[in-house]
């Protein structure tokens, strides 16, 4: 394992600690329980919106914390679900009143955490589930799908809500609306390695990828060999689109997400397969999204997300927004 | 069973997890992603350390401190699901007097039916309860029965190891193996594994005690 790390043990602290110390201008650290707030306090009226997951996934959540998106977000440790008493403290923290909204990725680990977090939190607070990752057949009898890449969409969208005086209802139905319009699928062509692991999540081929891969390395629909860009790119879009169902010419964001050892060079060369592959299927792409927004560690790969647009959403996600990894309009 | 019983437990099985830790590091990895047995240990050893802390106290405020201690020091599922399990074994009716070995099995009764409840799982799932709710209903019928104590530990450690063993068939429906389909087939869950070698561990320890 080759990684920027003094002691496995204090790997969490000291990379919260220098989070905090970079963006010192908008967010700020709470340790023991773990949770990164607003510099600023909630303003009276406004909803709190607060997630939380596993570490690893920079800068998913802590990077989103800030005007326009969350107030607070719980790191775990990497690739762990927050406990409960993180959630709980974090609510305690920035709720103004007017209640708090947990956004949730679909997860068993996630769920029973936040669920107990707001069993032990007195206040107002309601909940989103998110489950955009397509490659996960739904079902009802099990865990169902992943939630993947979208959340930072839904985190976008329903946080300029939020700031605009939206209800704890209003926001909470504005996220399932985000989350239900998206559809996501990834694809890794490494795994990643847990520090306290020390080795690599699983094994993969010099020549292989693992389609609908999760964003902890778990596996997904199948092995291929790897492909140009374009196959691969249409076969992630297939499966979107298969479940999606988009109207011909509805308007669409495009996202093209790197897990964490991709160059931008390469995300930008899929954002333009999946531009022209979606041209010739007659989708209209009014906004898009390219970058490391939703990782997984050191892994090599892409998520593509598409979100299929209507006025409240293209209207909230050009709002204004001010945090640490995402920065328009202020 | 008393919060030196407990503690001598955790420190027993803290060795047995650890000498099984890269079996079920691999289990996770093959259909999971690697994260349970770190969660399990951290717990582990986040009980050990609370020796001093707790060793004087009653066993529901023992039990209690456990409880928050599992669950705000692990995260996951495995936090969750154990810290819920001590919280509720705290929350055994008469709790004050001596615990015998009936009241000892309603405890963990208890605790299992509550982890049950928290992680909507049951059996069949390819989760630690297909270990666990097995051995909860075993323990109920123990517990009401006249069956003699060593001859109904060793038919828990055997009912553990058999449905530990048959989650390797199973389609996982819930946690994280839940999104490979068919490709969890073929592996034990580590969930189950971890538990059941937890459940071995106190059993054999009690055996002809």
């Amino acid at each position: 394992m080759k990684k920027f790390i003094n002691n496995v043990d204090d790997f969490l602290k000291e990379s919260l600690n220098g989070f905090g110390k970079a963006h010192s201008d908008i967010i700020r650290v709470n340790f023991e329980p773990n949770f990164i707030s607003r510099k600023t306090k909630t303003k009276e009226g406004k909803v709190s919106l607060i997630s939380g997951g596993g570490s690893g996934h920079e800068p998913m959540h802590g990077g989103f914390v800030g005007h326009g998106m969350l107030d607070a977000a719980c790191p775990g440790f990497v690739f762990s679900a927050p406990t409960p008493d993180q959630m709980q403290a974090a609510a305690e923290n920035v709720d103004s009143g007017a209640g708090v909204l947990f956004i949730v990725k679909n997860y068993s680990g996630d769920i029973m955490n936040f669920q107990m977090g707001a069993e032990m939190y007195s206040g107002k607070n309601d909940n989103i589930i998110t489950n955009d990752d397509v490659a996960v057949e739904d079902s009802t009898f099990t865990t169902g799908r992943r939630g993947v890449a979208a959340t930072v969409l839904v985190e976008k969208i329903v946080g300029s809500l939020a700031e605009s005086g939206g209800s704890l209802e209003e926001c909470k139905k504005l996220g399932e609306k985000v989350n239900k319009n998206s559809g996501t699928m990834g694809v890794a062509f490494t795994s990643c390695t847990v520090p306290a692991a020390g080795k690599p999540t699983f094994d993969i081929g010099n020549d292989e990828m693992e389609f609908g891969v999760g964003i902890h390395g778990e596996p997904g629909r199948k092995r291929e060999k790897i492909q140009p860009s374009k196959t691969i790119v249409n076969n992630m879009l297939e499966a979107i689109l298969d479940d999606l169902k988009p109207q011909k010419n509805e308007k669409t964001l495009l996202f093209i997400n790197g897990m964490g050892g991709t160059p931008l060079t390469e995300l930008y060369l899929v954002y333009d397969d999946a531009c022209e592959i979606l041209k010739s299927k007659g989708i209209e792409i009014t906004r898009s999204l390219v970058g490391n927004y939703c990782t997984s560690l050191e892994m090599q790969g892409a998520s593509i997300t598409l979100l299929k647009c209507d006025e409240e959403i293209l209207k909230n996600w050009d709002a204004p927004v001010h945090t640490a990894a995402m920065r328009w309009g202020m | 069973m008393s919060v030196n019983f407990l503690i001598s437990q955790a420190k027993n099985i803290q060795i047995v997890i650890n000498e099984n830790a890269a079996e079920i590091e691999a289990l996770d990895q093959n259909i999971g992603d690697g994260d349970h047995i770190f969660n399990v240990q951290r717990g582990l050893k986040l009980v050990v350390e609370l020796e001093n802390d707790i060793k004087n106290l009653p066993l529901q405020k023992g039990l209690n401190m456990i409880a928050m201690k599992v669950l705000s020091g692990i995260g996951g599922s495995s936090g969750a699901l154990f810290g819920t399990f001590f919280m509720s074994m705290a929350k055994t009716p008469d709790l004050d007097g001596n615990i015998d070995f009936n009241k000892a099995c309603e405890m963990v009764i208890t605790g299992i039916n509550a982890m049950k409840e928290r992680g909507k799982a049951d059996v069949g799932e390819k989760t630690m309860m297909d270990v666990l709710i097995p051995v909860s209903e075993k323990l109920n019928e123990l517990k009401s029965g006249n069956t003699d104590m060593n001859e109904g530990l060793s038919e828990i450690i055997k009912i553990a190891e058999d449905r530990m063993l048959a989650t390797k068939d199973m389609l996982a429906t819930k946690g994280r193996a839940s999104f490979l389909g068919e490709r969890a087939k073929g592996h034990i869950d580590p969930g189950a594994r971890s538990s059941q070698l937890i459940i071995d561990t106190i059993c054999k320890s009690l055996i002809n005690k």
